[in-house]
């Protein structure tokens, strides 16, 4: 049992079996991004209330969704490298809070791109946008400190405390925005209820949304990966990998 | 030397309790403080003086500082709270007393709870202790400014132990002030959503129990979560300096 | 051979992406004081600040009175007293003060004793003056005056021979040998010239570790 968790933390392990899955990963995740969105844009039914325009969350939903749980991802990471100190849970971390971060950004952009022609305006303070907003600043501050410290391992470790700490507090926030959400402005603005789409809606966005996933694995691979070589550059196997290409 | 003429090494067993060790960082920390007294001032200048940018920068009308009267103090509140923690750590990492505490054969969260009540004492403390003052000054009404005093009572440690862990973990960093500001605003925005939304709540007349309970709730789990998150943040930092 | 106080197995410590030392392995015995040696940069410090407890970047295994220091931290601070570069004393407290915080949480010394100590170390009539009034040497015996009422076995003394006198340095050295005649075990690193009658030597440099007599 032991030994296996070893060799999953193994850099050198990781990046010889990444690399043999990784196109698998990337080519499952375009055709499933593809279907989802030909699906979705092209045959899905135009929503009676929204027209055209709802079809944004072919984009939108995947990205939010995948933010949350990329922070979620990054947070088992860190008690890992907390409590085992795995090498290879705090190369995840690094490698997937800039990702984690773009992800909210375009979740965020797409929302607000949606919003000019649902709301009649870019921005609106909804519960919702606040929250994705403040997500923004958690993997902002997560990237900013790994950047700050020089020493490689303080780094992973001062991270994972700090992922940890956000992780406690996302459901605070949430709470508490909607909270505040009802306060000031109660329920002006509603989405469309979930239950009440019907499956030719929602079947090409649960595609979209596994094909994202499997996208996002692939990108984790691949930024673990130049991670690991830049890590471990020293060492023998890196070496000769980038003598013969392979491990 | 032969190992017969060696004495006997002798091992210490006991040490004071935890509470007298806190104590002890408590007793310290004031004494500190009160030496520099021109420190203690500083925040309560901040708070005062984020305050008067409001009337001059938006409105001096009496309508429009008595509805955002509450949402300004607590902003400022939190700003001066934010602008002292980098005191914290910073003046015992840098003449080595913090890894003396470090050192010490007690429980590192409990140090540091000690530490964080001291500059909740000196910091949180005496702006709630202002608030009236303000409070006046931006036409609030008194129940509202009791309230808001209520809010900042219970809110304001909460600011300084999720500060603690910021300030430990960007201890001995280049610019550690920017990025303390940038992890810990995310994480003070629930204190401050229902800081404020408590007094508004009160304004329109609702009852304010429950909020508070819920504020006291916060209060309870940084208490219990914080030290430990920050005594980790500190071995992390002290091990890279 | 008698147990020894303290152990290193297999240390290995890489900051920066360097390795500072590996396989570093050696026993402190009680009654012995130990120089660790070796040019800057070697990572004299940063051993000491391992084997205190403060510096935990590192792998292989330490042990106190032959069990792991992780299992029980408490006992081994409490046996334990570093001194490291920054001083560990507060500018603005005067050096009774600064005593008595170092102390709180170790257990209850009477004031008296505090006095004493100052005194020992040359500080009469400085015991109640703010710490930043004093020279760079005299706040070094502030905290030097903590070995002087000392109850702990293990001393772990990084430079601290800095900006002290000839008369301070052979009241240190003496008080060293003192320590290891009582049982305890010092660890020290300096530039200054050490030589003790039985002194151990522990060598860090880039040609890897030597573990001299």
């Amino acid at each position: 049992m032991w030994q296996i968790f070893h060799k999953l933390g193994s850099p050198k392990w990781f990046f010889g079996i990444s690399t043999r899955f990784m196109p698998w990963l990337l080519v499952g995740g375009i055709m499933l991004l593809l279907a989802g969105a030909v699906w979705g844009l092209a045959f899905a039914p135009k929503d009676y209330l929204q027209g055209n325009s709802y079809r944004i969350i072919y984009i939108h939903v995947p990205a939010a969704f995948l933010a949350q749980s990329v922070y979620i991802m990054m947070a088992s990471a860190a008690i890992v490298t907390l409590v085992w100190r795995m090498k290879l849970a705090d190369v995840f971390v690094k490698a997937v809070a800039p990702v984690g971060l773009v992800l909210t950004f375009l979740a965020l952009f797409t929302g607000a791109v949606w919003g000019k022609p649902t709301w009649g305006t870019w921005w609106i303070w909804d519960a919702r946008l606040t929250s994705m907003l403040i997500l923004l600043f958690l993997y902002g501050g997560v990237i900013a400190l790994d950047r700050a410290i020089n020493d490689e391992k303080s780094a992973a470790r001062a991270v994972a405390v700090l992922v940890l700490v956000g992780v406690v507090n996302i459901p605070i926030i949430k709470y508490s925005v909607e909270w505040w959400n009802t306060l000031h402005q109660p329920a002006t603005f509603k989405l469309t209820e979930k239950p009440s789409m019907p499956a030719e809606m929602w079947v090409p966005l649960l595609l979209s949304v596994l094909g994202l996933y499997l996208v996002f694995g692939w990108l984790a691979c691949v930024r673990m990966q130049t991670e690991i070589l830049s890590r471990e550059q020293r060492t023998r196997w890196v070496k000769e990998f980038v003598m013969k290409g392979r491990v | 030397m032969n190992a017969e003429a060696r004495p006997a090494v002798r091992l210490a067993s006991s040490s004071v309790g935890a509470l007298a060790a806190m104590k002890g960082v408590f007793a310290r920390d004031m004494k500190v403080a009160f030496r520099q007294r021109q420190d203690l001032l500083n925040p309560l200048l901040f708070f005062i003086m984020v305050v008067t940018l409001f009337p001059l920068g938006v409105s001096p009308e009496v309508s429009f500082l008595s509805e955002a009267g509450a949402g300004i103090l607590w902003v400022a509140a939190l700003l001066s709270v934010l602008l002292s923690l980098d005191h914290l750590f910073r003046h015992d990492f840098d003449d080595g007393t913090l890894e003396q505490l470090v050192l010490q054969p007690q429980p590192l969260f409990l140090l540091i709870l000690a530490k964080t009540v001291a500059h909740w004492m000196l910091t949180g403390l005496p702006l709630v202790v202002l608030t009236p003052v303000l409070g006046v000054m931006v036409h609030l009404d008194g129940n509202s400014i009791a309230i808001l005093c209520l809010t900042l009572l219970i809110g304001t440690p909460v600011l300084s132990l999720i500060g603690a862990i910021g300030a430990a973990l960007t201890l001995g960093l280049r610019s550690a002030g920017v990025l303390l500001s940038l992890l810990i605003i995310p994480l003070y925005i629930p204190v401050l959503i229902f800081g404020t939304g408590t007094v508004a709540a009160a304004a329109e007349g609702a009852p304010v129990g429950a909020y508070l309970a819920l504020m006291g709730a916060f209060l309870m789990l940084a208490l219990t979560l914080a030290p430990f998150a920050a005594a980790a943040a500190l071995r992390i930092s002290l091990s890279n300096g | 051979m008698p147990e020894p106080l303290l152990q290193a197995v297999n240390l290995q410590c890489e900051r920066d992406k360097r390795i500072l030392f590996r396989e570093l392995s050696f026993s402190i015995l009680p009654g012995t004081v130990t120089r660790v040696e070796g040019p800057n940069g070697s990572g004299k410090t940063t051993l000491l600040r391992m084997l205190a407890g403060l510096n935990d970047a590192w792998t292989g295994e330490l042990k106190w009175c032959g069990s792991p220091v992780a299992n029980q931290r408490e006992a081994f601070l409490r046996n334990m007293l570093y001194i490291g570069h920054r001083p560990g004393i507060k500018p603005l407290l005067t050096p009774m003060e600064n005593l008595r915080a170092l102390m709180a949480g170790r257990r209850s010394v009477p004031d008296a004793v505090f006095r004493q100590a100052l005194q020992g170390t040359g500080l009469t009539g400085f015991e109640d003056v703010p710490c930043r009034n004093l020279s760079a040497g005299q706040q070094r015996r502030v905290s030097l005056a903590r070995l002087l009422i000392a109850d702990e076995p293990l001393w772990l003394l990084d430079e601290v021979f800095t900006a002290i006198d000839a008369d301070g340095i052979a009241a240190l050295e003496s008080l060293l040998q003192q320590r290891a005649a009582e049982g305890g075990a010092v660890l020290v690193t300096t530039h200054h010239d050490l030589a003790l009658p039985g002194m151990h030597k522990l060598i860090l440099g880039a040609g890897g570790v030597s573990d001299e007599r």
